[in-house]
């Protein structure tokens, strides 16, 4: 077992009170698991993988806790993390295209960074060359600025720069979501070939796109305003979802075949609750069509069948 | 990179050849007329013929009395030669005397204050930007400083310092008693009469900066490339570091576009303390019409702020490796 999270909550300070953005989170990553996180924007996949690896103002740790093959990780603690992060848990950002520090040639960056983390640079020199081959980047880019690279390349550079020290779980957020549809499939095939590699043993991927998924990742977690609503092998996730959320979600997804000009796309109607003051009970109530009077209280995430998580009181046990 | 500087050096010599022609008119566009004003306050004669011929020769003396256009020539040429003309206000010294008189004592005045001010401006906003308690404190008193109106800053200091605690003089750049010379005495009576102006300018321009510097470092703190070093786990100093490296960037620039004005003096400051330099010259060459001081005035700011500027585009290119990109191309 890599990563194990449990009751997690975590959240947003604000002028106006508390955003609940992570409500008692328990999840588990195995090794060599690759978990698709997926939800809409807002529905608190960044705010979990963040408060995994930086949790800064404003966000503000409330319960739980996270252990990394059987150590907790002191993410309450900002400068105890600082041993964990890039060694043992480690992010490709949304952002990976401004990660860069634009005023320094990335070879004397990466040294910078590894010095300040007490790793020789000379000695895991050869590694770094390895990988930029393995990302198709020339190994004259240690030599260059950001600027002189392409946004693809950067972005690759990252990914190379962030699994250098082998991380035990590398999270990578939101990696496709500026890329053209071919880019998209080339860098979520990175990924896999880097879990191959060994460059990291399980990685978490956030994306609100679930075909990229359905192709790279081994199982699906499903997030709703703040709250784990289901988590399942991607094959189960896609072909027989048991969540209300879920299904609604996948059904969805465009399908082959069917011509959408004339038959309409189809959407959720509604909207997620806000978070700064959420709904008791089940955060999907409102959209839900089968919500009924148990849904005013909060369903448990239990497991209905092996490896297959649930929050909702119309399946499993309690239905 | 040659062509590079070739661009930029023909920038440059377009700029000043259409600075120094501004320069030239805006004298003449002065209402009035610089030699009746140099009769008048000789008080000659009053006798009208005999201020006429006076008139008529002086004029033709500063070759006034020729077509706009041949002035204009004459004024390229003679400024090829090195030659500025005459003052008509110090008549019969030559402008470039009058001028070489003032700029020591504008260098003297502003470089250290300029120089000083940067650099304990920008330590200072760095510092400030990461400390809680600092940031509270001395920031509002910057805020205040490059708020205050600087005349009344001015008046203020020569009023507390040279009239109520009487222990600074309050005009002049040395001793009215004493004569230029090599002394210990009289080095010592330049530095007394220094302090005070080189005091104003310096806590001016000390807020000025500490704000600057201190809402750069903010901004490159928030930046993604902080924030990913951040969750990589590099300690505060890495992050810090590369922050105060890329916020001294448009520092720089502040800096170099500041030494470039040196020559120019500081009006207001010469004024209030009536100091000898380029600005206090200035105010007297244009309210005596000198056409000729004016232009040299001018014209040593002309060149002063071409040179910074053009010292500034190389320093980038040595500092900020992001210029050099576009630099073989067209768009540079």
């Amino acid at each position: 077992m890599s990563l194990q999270i449990e009751n997690l909550s975590v959240y947003y300070q604000t002028l106006k009170g508390d955003v609940h953005a992570l409500e008692d989170i328990t999840l588990d990553v195995k090794l060599g698991e690759i978990m698709g996180l997926a939800g809409e924007s807002g529905c608190g996949k960044t705010t979990l993988c963040q408060s995994l690896i930086y949790l800064n103002p404003p966000m503000k740790y409330m319960t739980g806790r996270v252990m990394l093959n059987g150590n907790e990780l002191p993410i309450w603690d900002a400068e105890k993390m600082n041993q964990h992060r890039f060694r043992d848990i480690s992010i490709i950002p949304q952002y990976a295209m401004n990660a860069l520090n634009p005023i320094r040639k990335i070879g004397p960056m990466i040294r910078d960074l590894l010095t300040s983390k007490k790793v020789d640079y000379k000695d895991r020199l050869p590694e770094l060359k390895h990988r930029l081959d393995v990302v198709n980047l020339p190994h004259d880019v240690l030599g260059m600025y950001p600027f002189e690279l392409s946004g693809g390349m950067k972005q690759r550079m990252v990914m190379v720069l962030s699994t250098l020290l082998d991380p035990t779980l590398l999270i990578a957020d939101e990696i496709t979501s500026a890329l053209d549809v071919a880019s998209q499939k080339a860098v979520s095939e990175l990924l896999v070939k880097f879990l191959d590699e060994g460059c990291c043993k399980s990685a978490i991927f956030i994306t609100h796109d679930i075909s990229i998924l359905y192709q790279i990742a081994n199982t699906i977690t499903v997030m709703y305003a703040g709250y784990l609503a289901e988590k399942a092998s991607t094959e189960t996730i896609i072909h027989s979802p048991r969540h209300p959320y879920t299904k609604l979600l996948i059904a969805s997804l465009p399908k082959i075949g069917v011509k959408y000009s004339e038959k309409h796309l189809k959407g959720i109607p509604g909207h997620p609750p806000l978070l700064l003051n959420p709904p008791i009970g089940c955060r999907f109530r409102d959209r839900c069509p089968l919500a009924f009077e148990k849904c005013t209280e909060v369903p448990p995430f239990v497991e209905i069948e092996k490896d297959h998580f649930i929050a909702c009181w119309r399946e499993g046990s309690h239905a | 990179m040659k062509r590079y500087l070739l661009r930029k050096i023909l920038i440059y010599l377009l700029t000043f050849f259409i600075a120094v022609t501004i320069d030239w008119m805006i004298p003449r566009f002065m209402p009035g007329d610089p030699i009746r004003n140099m009769l008048t306050r000789v008080s000659v004669s009053s006798n009208a013929t005999a201020i006429q011929q006076m008139y008529d020769y002086y004029s033709h003396l500063f070759g006034l009395d020729l077509p706009l256009w041949q002035q204009y020539l004459n004024f390229w040429k003679s400024l090829f030669q090195g030659d500025l003309g005459i003052s008509t206000y110090l008549f019969p010294t030559p402008v470039i005397d009058v001028i070489k008189r003032a700029v020591p004592y504008d260098i003297f005045l502003l470089l250290p204050a300029i120089l000083l001010s940067w650099y304990a401006g920008n330590k200072f906003g760095a510092v400030a930007a990461r400390s809680k308690r600092l940031d509270n404190t001395i920031t509002p008193l910057s805020y205040i400083l490059n708020a205050t109106p600087y005349m009344w800053l001015g008046i203020l200091l020569s009023w507390f310092f040279g009239i109520i605690l009487g222990i600074f003089p309050i005009a002049g750049a040395y001793s009215y008693s004493l004569q230029p010379s090599f002394s210990w005495k009289f080095i010592g009576s330049v530095l007394h009469h220094w302090f005070l102006p080189f005091l104003s300018l310096f806590m001016v321009e000390f807020g000025g900066q500490a704000i600057g510097m201190r809402n750069m470092i903010i901004y490159e703190l928030e930046a993604d490339y902080s924030h990913y070093l951040g969750t990589l786990g590099a300690p505060q100093k890495l992050i810090r570091n590369y922050a105060f490296r890329n916020a001294i960037l448009p520092q720089v620039t502040g800096l170099a576009l500041k030494l470039g004005t040196i020559v120019a003096g500081a009006l207001v400051t010469e004024v209030v303390f009536s100091y000898p330099g380029i600005g206090y010259l200035l105010l007297a060459a244009i309210q005596n019409q000198d056409y000729f001081l004016i232009q040299g005035c001018f014209l040593f700011i002309i060149v002063g702020v071409l040179i910074a500027n053009f010292a500034i585009d190389i320093i980038y290119v040595l500092i900020d490796p992001r210029t050099r990109r576009g630099m073989t191309g067209e768009t540079s």
